[in-house]
């Protein structure tokens, strides 16, 4: 290992120096701080590697590094070759002699031992390495397809899995990286490629902190060439093996895994090598085995390194391993490895792998989805890569690894677990950094394994130390999925270590910066908010679960429920489970583990005793590792419990054995019941549906079982016959509407590809059929319960398209509206439901795994309080289109056009259920969204949409001094389109804190303010709406009068806030001026509770956009700061706050409402704009409804529709975009949303902080 | 001391808080089964126990809301019958519990005209746990209240308690 390691490093550093230099010295100087020489420049690394004996010998990487420092790159490589060499390097590297002498000193452990040490640098090495040879290999395909940042992270991420118990220590470093990563890949989302810098440098704050000195190096070597170095080590002892005993095989299969793996393999590889050697030792074979190694490595180094590219690289692994020649083929190129894995995969594993490989390779991103869309495809491209890494690396490797292990113990598991970092990688490449730090820590990682836990948590605390440092950069979010905490051997440790980290002083300053909130005129950032990061070490950050997935309003947890009382601050979850992910790691496994108690899945943050049992991280009970979880399908490896992908994720779907059905797994079947009276028939969608799902019948979700069916009622209800068969669409008419009953039992739902012509008829009938109708009464309730009838057999979802009040039969409700209550101030009543009719019938139906989801298109009140019932308690969802006509409201007619297609068209789950569970101490309370609760923590589903978001409110029982961390699973069972039972599991973990300030630092503005939102609602509802306000306004008052009370020291006569919940009093604000909660603006009672619907089941992304929408400027785009999507250049102007201020007029301004776009163009308005851009000569000449912006063949005209694009394309649901003219009617639309702004009935932004102090000083 | 209106309302008010003991109990158990599903977590998420799980809160429902009415006309029938035998200190005792229960029955929320135990709000755990406690206390006041009764039913009866209870609490009685 070591001679590879060392011809690797001059010449990674000659050739990638200058990249990658930073990065990967970063990582290198992370691992040879530990050893004498290169303590010096990394000084936290320096303690990491101390700590272990192994470590020790990382030092001598370092010194090799350092010596390669100044070539960057180079230094990367020698920390691989040393990691892998490991015993090698005494012989093979100059340098190794230096390494040598380090490993002594630092590592006070055997030879063995400081081989061990330097063979985790090799591996740490090797994944900065891949992450500085972006290009050549897949590690670098990582980085590189993710702003290139964000995959070092991953790769980071990657190899503290491997690591475990050096994790920590890995973390720490890790985590700067990561923050910086984060950062990064929160630009890079929308960037890719130009954006990733930019985390870059936050990176090396971070890791100056954590390192000093050596910070900056270490993270440049990572990125570097270096990594083809090291995998061409790598590759060479794959060559190697066949030479030297079992544990030379080890090794080498090792280093060919970090190569492979880049830089998760990498460490993983390290650890291996660590145990191995250990095993070596044990044998006393320690010294010829090494120096075998050494000389096979060296020259399988020299052999590799020449090929540098990461191709090459792979190719020679792949021929050193044998078993997996083309898997090493894939990694090399990016894509291509991507591509080419899943097939090997597939071979290798037979179809359950290959359908792993792939999801992978698709969904790898997962971790990563929370970046934007092109950067998932990054992900993707780094996950294949790392699949394939490490399904090679395991394949060749592992076997000889395993008869060693079996003999070895211990260090075999440990080797295993190395080697499953592979697919770790793949999640989330962070930064160079990231690298760096998870070396020092995979070093830790084999000690604790061979020598025991104790020694892991000095590693631990040295990495926190470094962690605490990063953590506080709260980059934007991405949480990595990656599973390390699994590795870590016991949640004890991290916490004990975290609980040292808590929140440091560096990291405080951002997040708990006073700001004097009426001083401050700014408060809104330049660019969107992200979501803080938790403050947990690196590791166990970038296992954790996307925000965009789960979040908590608290990302620092109280310890009691005192502390959160004095807080003032709500606590819960937000939940966006079912999300579209382009990466999500798909399992197929007989047996599900979980724990025999709580029934947890088995997830990241769970324990691992030893190799046969685990511990619970909700319940703390010891489980059993069953017999076959020990066999790790991705690198076909035995003995590594800690690296199935379960464990290193922590976003995954189980494919569901037969236990989780009682009966076959439903199929599709969609039923559309349409008003056709004839309020329906003049406003004229039968038009746009008809013609909507004619586009889309061949995408709806489902197999060759998917059934449809179709119901028209107005005073009675027409079913159709669409039998196969059948010449033309059968109509049959139930017109005794008091006892509805089935006209026939079957063929009124049918097979979709069976009947397809007759369906197509129907469809095209349908807008005509009822043309000339003088019906106007509207049975809506026989109709549901005739439809629900209908689907009781099967369960599905029911599309009900309704237009005015039911006026006849069951559930007949009347207006209840007072128009000239519309802009009371005082009471607002009605928003409850008039009767239970529609609730009880969505209990049956959800009971019947049935879902109505409602189209309401009204121009009158239809009291959609009462209607909406039969979605909220049936899981389904609710649209609503005011004043819908499809000639008069074109703009209506458009949105339910873009809304249908994305309805039909998106995933969709049947007869699911939800269930949350927390660590023990916590419990759930009160949930929000559309859902039944069937028993206290479990909600009933009948479908479940990726555009569904849910709410939990939590409290604290028991006091939590006992842990560190606690965690939050939700697990989602549902059956796919494809008649497949699955459940997708997201885990959260999140530090516990004691003292207040740290809970302030760790507020998420967001989810609190969605989850008071929700509060609210219910508030509105079960007691008045204007207790509803009230509480809002405590809300900010309390809370910022605890925060003044007791944390900061300031004088009371300002409104200081924390820096984390600046924005706080903005938008509870905001939310006072939404129209669920407004008062004294005239608001439509249907518009008000559709506002509350849609608070109660959008996931937050979207509810944020509707409270607080973001304005732009866009007259002036340019190219400054503009992030590259695709080939495509997308201006990123800065955020204007919402007033009136803001706008002049000579501009044109672009409001993001989520649901609509705003375009308002200013009175003098530059011509040039309005001709490049909206095709009009002037001003004047601009029509009143505008909903496009032309293709026009201009600079700014492609500037503005490519931001609007952008806009677009991250979510989705299609916005309408509206052209508002200054003067125009339609401009109070727009100007409502300023909510900064005064009002006839509502303060202004500084009114309201000056309200908010008054209430305070009160 | 005779038989008197008071101690018929004694004896009457025994019975009757007999069946409330009984009212509580039932409450309790089921609120626990509404709280806690009975079945191993993977068949509760089988869609085929899904129903008979539905249909098994509804029923729950339905006769807790069934049980509302009763259970605060009795109690009020005990109001109203020591009110008429001019027995202050146990009506004062049980005014309480009578103004609650009338604030339980007509502080509907907002709209709606059902009663509570509404299955989709009293699914919530929050509520739930309310109820649960609100059924403990209810259940402990009742069963002193039972013997409270009984104690002054031998009492009004002319008899000495046979229950050691409070022998010396009447000592001018006797």
């Amino acid at each position: 290992m070591s001679a590879p390691a060392g011809s690797p490093h001059p010449a990674a550093s000659a050739r990638i120096p200058p990249k990658l230099g930073g990065a990967a010295a970063s990582g290198a100087a992370a691992p040879a701080g530990p050893g004498p020489g290169p303590h010096q420049q990394n000084g936290p690394a320096q303690n990491q590697m101390q700590v272990p004996s192994g470590y020790g010998l990382y030092p001598q990487n370092y010194v090799a590094p350092s010596g390669h420092y100044s070539q960057g790159p180079g230094k990367m490589t020698s920390l691989p070759l040393d990691s892998q060499s490991g015993d090698y390097y005494p012989g093979l590297y100059t340098v190794p002699t230096q390494n040598v002498v380090t490993p002594n000193t630092a590592s006070q452990q055997p030879g063995a031992q400081q081989m061990y040490g330097r063979v985790p640098p090799a591996p740490h090495v090797v994944g900065s390495a891949l992450g500085s040879f972006q290009g050549a290999m897949s590690s670098a395909s990582h980085l590189q397809t993710s702003a290139s940042q964000p995959y070092s992270s991953f790769v980071n991420h990657y190899n503290s899995p491997a690591m475990y118990s050096v994790n920590s220590s890995v973390a720490s470093q890790g985590l700067p990286s990561t923050c910086g990563h984060y950062a990064l890949s929160a630009v890079s989302n929308a960037s890719y490629p130009g954006v990733p810098y930019p985390s870059l440098p936050a990176g090396d704050p971070y890791r100056q902190q954590m390192l000093t000195s050596q910070s900056a190096l270490t993270v440049r070597p990572i990125r570097e060439s270096s990594l083809s170095g090291q995998n061409t080590a790598v590759s060479h002892p794959s060559p190697l093996p066949p030479p030297p005993s079992q544990q030379y095989q080890q090794q080498q299969s090792l280093s060919g895994y970090s190569t492979f793996s880049w830089s998760a393999p990498g460490l993983p590889s390290t650890q291996d090598n660590l145990i191995r050697n250990h095993t070596s030792q044990v044998a006393a074979n320690n010294n010829p085995t090494n120096t075998v190694a050494d000389s096979l490595s060296r020259s399988v180094m020299q052999n590799v390194q020449p090929p540098k590219s990461s191709p090459v690289v792979s190719t020679v692994l792949s021929g050193a391993s044998s078993t997996r020649p083309p898997p090493a083929a894939p990694r090399p190129a990016e894509p291509a490895a991507s591509v080419a894995q899943p097939p090997e995969l597939s071979q290798q594993k037979g179809m359950q792998y290959g359908e792993y490989v792939n999801n992978q390779a698709s969904s790898a991103p997962t971790p990563l989805s929370s970046t934007s869309d092109d950067e998932e495809e990054e992900e993707e491209d780094e996950e294949a890569g790392v699949d394939s890494s490490s399904t090679t690396s395991s394949a060749s490797p592992m076997p000889n690894s395993y008869d060693a292990l079996e003999g070895g113990s211990y260090p075999d598991m440990l080797s295993s677990s190395a080697s499953s970092p592979a697919p770790e990688p793949a999640p989330e490449p962070d930064p160079a950094p990231a690298p760096a730090p998870a070396v020092p820590q995979p070093s830790k990682l084999a000690k604790p394994f061979g020598y025991g836990y104790p020694a892991l948590q000095p590693g631990y605390q040295n990495a926190t130390t470094p962690l605490n440092s990063g953590v506080p950069p709260s980059s934007p979010g991405y949480s990595g999925f990656q599973q390390y905490a699994q590795q870590y051997p016991g949640m004890n440790q991290l916490s004990s270590s975290l609980g040292g980290l808590s929140l440091q002083s560096s990291s405080q300053p951002e997040s708990l910066r006073p700001v004097n909130l009426t001083q401050e005129r700014n408060i809104l950032p330049m660019t969107p908010v992200w979501a803080p990061v938790p403050n947990l070490n690196s590791d166990l950050r970038k296992l954790n679960c996307s925000p965009d997935s789960f979040r908590c309003t608290l990302t620092n947890i109280p310890q009691t429920q005192a502390l959160l009382n004095k807080a003032k601050l709500p606590l819960g979850l937000l939940l966006h489970p079912f999300r579209d992910l382009t990466q999500l790691p798909v399992i197929t496994s007989n047996t599900i583990v979980r724990c025999r108690s709580c029934r947890t899945y088995i997830n990241p943050f769970v324990s691992f005793i030893d190799q046969r049992r685990w511990k619970c991280n909700l319940c703390y009970r010891i489980n059993d590792v069953p017999e076959e979880f020990m066999y790790n399908p991705i690198t076909r490896s035995y003995g590594e419990p800690h690296k199935r992908p379960e464990v290193q994720n922590s976003t995954v779907e189980f494919i569901a054995s037969s236990d989780y059905m009682l009966r076959p797994p439903q199929p599709a079947v969609y039923l559309f019941v349409l008003d056709v009276s004839h309020n329906a028939v003049e406003a004229g969608y039968l038009t746009v549906l008809c013609q909507s799902l004619l586009e889309n019948l061949d995408k709806l979700p489902g197999d060759s079982r998917t059934r449809i069916g179709f119901m028209t009622f107005d005073s009675t209800i027409h079913f159709y016959n669409l039998q196969e068969g059948l010449s033309q669409p059968q109509m049959l008419i139930v017109s005794d509407i008091d006892d509805v009953f089935l006209p026939t039992p079957d063929s009124l739902l049918v097979n979709l590809h069976e009947s397809k012509e007759l369906i197509k008829d129907l469809l095209n009938a349908l807008p005509n059929m009822f043309t000339n109708t003088r019906e106007t009464h509207s049975a809506l309730g026989p109709a549901l319960q005739a439809a629900f009838k209908l689907m009781s057999p099967t369960g599905g979802r029911v599309s009900v398209f309704q237009t005015q009040l039911p006026s006849l039969g069951a559930g007949l409700l009347q207006s209840r509206e007072d128009p000239n209550q519309r802009s009371s101030t005082k009471v607002v009543q009605h928003l409850g439901p008039a009767t239970d009719f529609y609730k009880k019938l969505a209990l049956d139906c959800s009971g019947q795994q049935t879902a109505v989801d409602l189209f309401l298109l009204s121009s009158q009140y239809s009291d959609l309080a009462s209607l909406a019932c039969i979605s909220r308690y049936s899981a389904g969802c609710i649209y609503y289109y005011p004043s819908f006509h499809y000639m008069h409201n074109p703009s209506q007619a458009e949105k339910l056009q873009k809304d249908l297609k994305r309805y039909l068209t998106r995933k969709i789950g049947f007869e699911a259920v939800m269930r949350i569970r927390c660590t023990k101490g916590l419990s759930m309370h009160t949930f929000h969204g559309n859902f039944f609760v069937r028993s206290t923590d479990l909600l009933s589903l009948a479908n479940i949409n990726p555009d569904a978001g849910f709410a939990v409110q939590l409290s604290i029982e028991e006091s939590l001094t006992d842990t560190s961390l606690v965690c939050f699973q939700t697990a989602l069972l549902y059956t796919s389109s494809k008649g497949e039972r699955r459940i997708r599991v997201h885990t959260l973990c999140l530090p516990v804190v004691s003292s207040l300030a740290d809970v302030y630092a760790g507020v998420d503005v967001q989810a609190a303010i969605c989850l008071l939102a929700n509060m609210a609602v219910d508030r509105s509802i079960s007691s008045s709406l204007s207790d509803a306000r009230d509480a809002l306004v405590n809300a900010v008052v309390d809370s910022l009068s605890a925060y003044g009370s007791t944390v900061s020291n300031l004088q009371h006569s300002a409104l200081i806030a924390p820096s984390s919940l600046k924005l706080f009093p903005l938008y509870v604000l905001a939310l006072l001026k939404q129209k669920a909660f407004r008062t004294g603006t005239s608001t439509r009672l249907d518009d008000r509770v559709y506002a509350m619907c849609q608070i109660k089941c959008q996931p937050l992304v979207h509810l944020m956009k509707m409270i607080h929408p973001n304005l732009y400027r866009i007259d002036r785009l340019t190219d400054e700061g503009a992030i590259h999507v695709n080939d495509r250049v997308v201006p990123q102007p800065p955020l204007q706050k919402l007033s009136a201020e803001k706008l002049t007029r000579e501009g044109a301004f672009l409001m993001d409402c989520g649901s609509a776009f705003y375009i308002w163009i200013g009175k003098s308005c530059d011509n040039n704009f309005i001709e490049d851009v909206l095709g009009y000569p002037n001003f004047a000449s601009i029509p009143q409804k505008m909903t496009h912006l032309p293709e026009l063949d201009t600079l700014s005209s492609e500037r503005a529709r490519s931001f609007i694009t952008w806009l677009r394309d991250n979510r989705p649901l299609s916005p309408v975009l509206h052209v508002v003219k200054d003067e125009s009617p339609a401009k109070t639309e727009f100007f409502q949303h300023l909510i900064e702004d005064r009002t006839e009935a509502a303060f202004s932004y500084y009114e309201f902080l000056l309200h908010v102090q008054q209430q305070i000083c009160k | 001391m005779a038989f008197t209106f008071a101690a018929f309302c004694y004896m009457l008010s025994l019975v009757l808080c007999a069946a409330l003991i009984f009212f509580a109990i039932w409450h309790i158990i089921a609120f626990d089964e509404l709280r806690t599903d009975f079945k191993s977590p993977i068949d509760q998420c089988n869609p085929v126990h899904a129903r008979e799980r539905l249909r098994n809160i509804e029923r729950i429902c339905f006769l807790l809301r069934k049980l509302v009415l009763p259970e605060y006309s009795i109690h009020s029938l005990f109001c109203i019958m020591f009110l008429c035998a001019q027995e202050w200190l146990t009506l004062g005792l049980n005014v309480p519990l009578l103004f609650y229960h009338f604030w339980r029955y007509f502080h509907c929320p907002a709209d709606s005209s059902e009663l509570a135990y509404d299955p989709p709000v009293v699914m919530n755990a929050d509520t739930l746990s309310y109820c649960q406690k609100e059924a403990w206390c209810k259940l402990a006041f009742y069963l002193l209240s039972f013997f409270y009764y009984l104690y002054w039913l031998r009492f009004r009866l002319g008899t000495r308690p046979v229950s050691s209870l409070h022998p010396s609490a009447q000592p001018g009685v006797w």
